[in-house]
């Protein structure tokens, strides 16, 4: 709560903030780093970085077992972590919040026990041409299981979607929606509200992938209306190894478990073994408990900061961003869409993006570069690769100067 | 700029890199592969036309990447011209040893010891499958399969 009155939302300082993330006073090939990868995977603050080392040094035991005092302390902590992320996502109730891996296993797991237990050969899934791989992939493993039809809503040059495409796709057999609230690559952020209404309207579910949103959008899954929405710990400031699924209770309650195991039972014989109740039973086996309570701290601390606030700082670095990039020799940003946030992409039309990684890395800038687990839309951009510079709430001027001073640099080479 | 930067980015590099030598399809290839590099999404086809003599009459490739793949695609196809697979097979293991810093002052052989200026990859690591995918891909074709991956 400290944090709170430290940054208040009117006044934020971002400054005051990057002093609470230890790893942003380091150096890199001894330059002051200018980390722009936080859409890869966040850095950490103090505040996630202290909770976990608390957990082991004071708080470790398993979860849901323990008939002694730390095991029942680490198990409220942790189940107070589900509370923790039903009020920041909006969720009617803890039953509908899944503790996985990442949001990969999220989606591989509606796949599965959703999937495979509702879809019929024949039913479509829709997704867009902007989607991660793991929004793709698991489609494609159930399409070849199933024989369900995988249907692709294209975008335009800007990289928004066509909604009007998007509708055409809709049918009598779209069992599934399942896209993306914001770009990995391009920053675009969708019309969600506007998808969920009209997949509903032909009655299929939908399955909002909200990585990269998350961190920048306040979200409200009940206001929103989705049926799952999935994200990551880690891209959130808090640990890797921890990811959420958010599904309705009524469609968590009728689907299967996805893996068979310890504390996802409700009893066992060698005969027949009845499920433990939501979400448990989507939880089998030991969970990451540090990582969920990190996850948790990650939330209270930006919880303090204000989404709104941390929205409106992310949005002033964009814009500066976009202007310095813009006017830089040479230069062409792909995804140019008037809604996104926090990345932005680009190419140079005389240097390839892993030589610009590779002698910008020498400046202390850390960006990452390639096709960022998103091929078919780099096939759609027709670029085989892009520099992907990113942004988080700690990100300031000096980062973006640090890019652009280094693109010098790589001009100097390929120019 | 730092120098292992410099050491990379040698002249020579940056002019195979933006004027690659050999840099076409063959319609009449004997042996073809595709490589790709999944880490980053490259991915280029390596031809080669193997004469009667069992010596490569005619090498070369497409495809899109990085300054480093596409200098030692160049410089490769260029080397390959009237070596038999074995001979090849060797130039490979040496320059793969050159390039991970297996073996220190690695003997290219006198023709391809211009590779030398490739060496610099040995201090980035994360680029080292840049200069070795052309190779790996050359390899594949020479012993008959259609694709590989460098993971």
């Amino acid at each position: 709560m400290a944090d709170t009155a430290m940054h208040s939302p009117a006044a934020y300082d971002v400054e005051t903030v990057r002093g609470d993330f230890p790893i942003l006073s380091r150096t890199m090939h001894g330059k002051p780093l200018a980390f722009l990868d936080s859409a890869a995977s966040a850095q950490k603050p103090r505040a996630v970085i202290d909770t976990v080392r608390d957990v082991y040094e004071r708080e470790y035991a398993n979860v849901h077992r323990g008939l002694y005092e730390i095991s029942e302390a680490v198990t409220d902590r942790y189940e107070g972590t589900r509370e923790t992320i039903r009020d920041f996502i909006g969720a009617a109730s803890t039953k509908e919040i899944v503790f996985t891996r990442n949001a990969t296993e999220s989606v591989n797991l509606v796949a599965h026990s959703f999937g495979r237990n509702f879809l019929e050969e024949g039913d479509e899934v829709v997704i867009t041409e902007l989607e991660h791989h793991a929004n793709i992939v698991p489609w494609q493993m159930l399409r070849d299981e199933k024989g369900i039809v995988l249907k692709v809503a294209p975008i335009t040059d800007d990289g928004e979607l066509i909604m009007s495409a998007f509708e055409d796709l809709l049918g009598p057999r779209t069992k599934l929606v399942a896209v993306a609230h914001m770009s990995n690559v391009m920053g675009t952020i969708l019309p969600v509200e506007d998808i969920i209404r009209r997949a509903h309207a032909v009655g299929a579910k939908v399955l909002i992938d909200g990585c990269q949103s998350v961190t920048h959008i306040p979200i409200d899954v009940q206001a929103l209306g989705c049926d799952f929405f999935v994200f990551s710990g880690h891209k959130l400031y808090g640990p890797s190894g921890i990811g959420l699924l958010y599904g309705r209770e009524e469609l968590l309650d009728a689907m299967p478990p996805f893996m068979g195991g310890g504390d996802m039972i409700s009893s066992v014989t060698f005969e027949k073994s009845t499920w433990a109740r939501l979400p448990h039973k989507f939880e089998a086996g030991t969970p990451a408990i540090a990582q969920a309570i990190g996850l948790g701290a990650a939330i209270d601390y930006v919880n303090g900061l204000g989404l709104a606030a941390i929205g409106q700082h992310e949005a002033d670095m964009l814009n500066y961003a976009t202007q310095q990039l813009s006017s830089f020799d040479g230069l062409r940003i792909i995804g140019t869409a008037p809604n996104k946030a926090s990345v932005v992409s680009f190419v140079l039309d005389y240097a390839h993006p892993h030589d610009i990684a590779t002698i910008i890395d020498r400046a202390g800038v850390a960006v990452r570069a390639g096709h960022h687990c998103a091929q078919p839309l780099m096939d759609r951009m027709d670029v085989p690769a892009t520099v992907r510079a990113s942004i988080g709430l700690y990100t300031n001027k000096s980062d973006i100067d640090a890019l652009v001073g280094a693109l010098g640099d790589v001009q100097e080479f390929f120019g | 700029m730092s120098d292992d930067l410099r050491e990379l980015y040698q002249e020579v590099i940056l002019d195979h890199g933006k004027h690659p030598r050999n840099f076409h399809a063959c319609e009449d290839a004997t042996n073809e592969a595709r490589g790709n590099n999944p880490l980053c999404g490259d991915q280029l086809v390596i031809y080669l036309k193997m004469g009667e003599d069992g010596k490569v009459a005619d090498a070369s490739f497409v495809g899109k990447g990085c300054a480093i793949s596409m200098a030692s695609a160049s410089m490769m196809t260029d080397l390959l011209k009237g070596r038999t697979a074995e001979e090849a097979q060797a130039m490979f293991d040496a320059f793969h040893k050159m390039c991970t810093g297996e073996e220190e002052d690695v003997d290219l052989g006198e023709e391809a010891e211009k590779l030398r200026v490739l060496s610099g990859v040995r201090e980035f690591p994360t680029r080292v499958k840049c200069a070795t995918l052309p190779w790996h891909t050359m390899v594949a074709a020479l012993e008959g399969q259609d694709e590989i991956s460098t993971e």
